[in-house]
């Protein structure tokens, strides 16, 4: 809901984000706004090579941000800033990464991977108060404080993603970005550590933004979601409202493409392939508007009014 | 039903530092001619290990200990030599794997990958092997297939690789195609694409498919019939929607809750406690009663036989036993079963 009272954590206006430079450069980010309120899951979703690791790359300032600003708490954390303040969003913003394998450094031990974050940014006063914050942390995310002297391999695939979500609760942030957390995970796994990431978030009034690509996990897991299709956002929207009444036809051709469990449906289903060239853009240029309160959608004048329609007559019906 | 592949008895070990691990044990399945099988089941529950002892591709340290792999009248078991595989791998039965980035040469064009296969298995030279190399490029649904044939991998996306991939598997008109997790690396709009082009492939080749997966909604939409596998070993088996939607066996009703579409939004989502058993030890009973909540104390005695459900359906649970208290499964599936019955009627 586009609740105006409600607290925006992160806003994202209008970031372009561009890589390479002269005849090879490529707009992998085109002129994305959105805003993260405090305490919500953000679902960010797309195919392979739409930006949506980049933007969340762009928010934890991996990757500088060509024009546009991010801001955290209504400040600006792109570009240049003070010292203090950046001190401050390293500690606040966290990132949990996709492959628990690769992310965590195998030559170290568990207690360092935890305190990483811990040393270089001076969080602790005492060698006991680094230990104390992460068994503290272990505890929290379902491991035992004596694993701190392991190695990584050592640990299964669930418990090597808990060691990286344990490893950015201890610096207390407020705002963790959570890319692709369990798609590297078994089913039964994943349950488990969605599980804890709810449970998390609620003690600790944590905000997410979860990047994904399985949709049946991002209805399930998110408030809000939005849809990105080659760097550009194409519609944005409470997450059940978007799964039950997708307007945009990439979102459409999305979420049809989503396996269900169910075999008779899925014999049924005709595959739907989303064509970029149906749009008539030309003449008529499309633009990211609030449809419905709280439900953008980039489309142009013509399109608006289709939708428009689409919307009362799913009204009328109600 | 004829069946193509017949698994019987089957044990695979493996030997590591010392130590034997049961990888397969004691399983039999039939895959039936023009059918498409899915095997389901967690990492490390034997799913990869099974399909690469019916190609012959079984690490070194691992061994058929005892059981048979009936294929044509040959034991596949049996076979020894890098020659005796030759016959049937990639010929008779072949394969696609999960990842197409790693599955093909990058030094190669993907023509000339192709045209390989053509050529060591269909006897086919020059002009008429590259033909057929268009032919097949044409049929796994690329286009302009002449520029695309000089081109080399790394010019691909994912999802046309996975289809280069496919062609070299169909290149030799095999009887039987395995496929290995074969869209777990891809995006779910390619993944249906795929899924699609392979379920094509099957009707127009008369293939017989083994789909590995740990995807339920795959299965659903590709799969006749499932196998679930657990420690090692098959727990249920029987056609698609009997699986889904009357599954018998714990560990099955587990798999299914644990889905997020049968989660209740802002709950929690059912999860599977406990971790699988080390297969370094010998199992006794029902490999799953340790995090069974509904096991019985024969479940941690005797190996349960399968249990017949109907003439396609067997479930290796106890619970099926005449003397077995009556168990009802989770909440979450009786909703879930309900559904399907709903749409099975329709």
């Amino acid at each position: 809901m586009s609740n105006p009272r409600k607290e925006k954590l992160i806003e994202v206006k209008n970031i372009d984000i561009i890589f390479g430079s002269g005849k090879k450069q490529f707009k992998a980010v085109d002129d994305v706004s959105f805003d993260i309120y405090k305490g919500e899951t953000f679902g960010l979703v797309g195919e392979s090579g739409s930006g949506k690791t980049t933007i969340g790359r762009a928010i934890m300032r991996i990757n500088p941000v060509s024009n546009g600003e991010i801001l955290f708490h209504g400040q600006k954390i792109n570009g240049r800033i003070p010292k203090a303040w950046d001190k401050e969003i390293t500690q606040k913003i966290q990132m949990i990464f996709q492959d628990p394998g690769a992310s965590l450094n195998e030559r170290a031990k568990v207690d360092y991977i935890i305190s990483e974050g811990l040393i270089s940014n001076k969080r602790f006063k005492s060698e006991e108060e680094r230990m104390q914050k992460v068994k503290d942390a272990l505890l929290e995310v379902g491991l035992l404080p004596e694993f701190a002297s392991r190695f990584p391999h050592e640990f299964s695939g669930g418990q090597r993603q808990r060691i990286g979500i344990a490893r950015s609760l201890v610096m207390e942030p407020e705002f963790i970005v959570a890319d692709e957390p369990i798609s590297a995970l078994d089913v039964s796994i994943r349950a488990q550590v969605l599980n804890l990431l709810s449970n998390l978030q609620e003690q600790k009034n944590l905000t997410y933004l979860f990047i994904a690509h399985d949709l049946s996990i991002v209805r399930f897991i998110t408030d809000r979601t939005a849809v990105i299709y080659k760097g550009k956002i194409v519609e944005l929207g409470e997450t059940e409202k978007l799964f039950n009444n997708p307007l945009h036809p990439y979102t459409k051709a999305l979420m049809a493409a989503v396996p269900e469990p169910n075999p008779y449906k899925e014999r049924q289903k005709t595959l739907q392939v989303y064509d970029p060239t149906q749009h008539r853009y030309e003449e008529d240029p499309p633009e990211f508007v609030e449809i419905e309160a709280g439900h953008f959608v980039l489309a142009n004048k013509e399109e608006q009014l289709t939708y428009r329609q689409q919307i009362e007559k799913r009204g009328s019906l109600v | 039903m004829e069946s193509t592949l017949s698994i019987q008895n089957l044990v695979i070990k493996f030997k590591l530092r010392g130590q034997t691990l049961t990888a397969i044990r004691d399983i039999s399945l039939d895959l039936y001619k023009g059918e498409s099988l899915a095997i389901v089941g967690e990492s490390g529950s034997g799913k990869s290990v099974l399909v690469k002892s019916i190609m012959g591709l079984l690490d070194k340290n691992g061994y058929i200990d005892s059981g048979k792999i009936l294929y044509n009248g040959h034991d596949l078991a049996k076979f020894k030599t890098e020659k005796d595989w030759l016959k049937i791998r990639g010929k008779q039965i072949a394969m696609v794997t999960q990842d197409p980035m790693t599955s093909l040469n990058p030094l190669k064009t993907v023509g000339k990958q192709i045209e390989e296969s053509v050529v060591l298995h269909q006897n086919l030279k020059g002009k008429e092997a590259y033909e057929k190399t268009l032919q097949l490029l044409r049929d796994v649904g690329i286009h302009e297939v002449e520029r695309r044939y000089k081109q080399y991998p790394h010019e691909f996306s994912g999802g046309m690789r996975q289809r280069i991939v496919i062609a070299i598997a169909v290149a030799c008109n095999p009887d039987v195609l395995i496929c290995d997790e074969p869209t777990t690396a891809l995006d779910v709009t390619i993944q249906a694409q795929i899924l699609q082009l392979l379920t094509n492939l099957q009707q127009k080749y008369g293939l017989s498919t083994i789909y590995i997966t740990h995807d339920l909604g795959v299965v659903a939409k590709v799969a006749d019939r499932i196998a679930v596998m657990y420690a090692g070993d098959i727990i249920e088996v029987g056609k698609t929607d009997e699986v889904f939607f009357n599954a018998k066996h714990p560990y099955t009703w587990a798999l299914i809750s644990s889905l997020p579409q049968l989660g209740e939004k802002g709950e929690e989502l059912y999860s599977i406690k406990g971790t699988p058993p080390n297969l370094f030890k010998e199992i006794k009973g029902d490999a799953f009663a340790p995090r069974n909540q509904y096991a019985l104390k024969i479940d941690f005695v005797e190996r349960p036989p399968f249990f017949k459900v109907s003439d396609t359906h067997f479930a290796r649970t106890w619970l099926l036993d005449l003397k077995a208290p009556k168990v009802e499964p989770p909440k979450v599936l009786q909703a879930f079963f309900e559904e399907g019955r709903r749409y099975a009627n329709e």
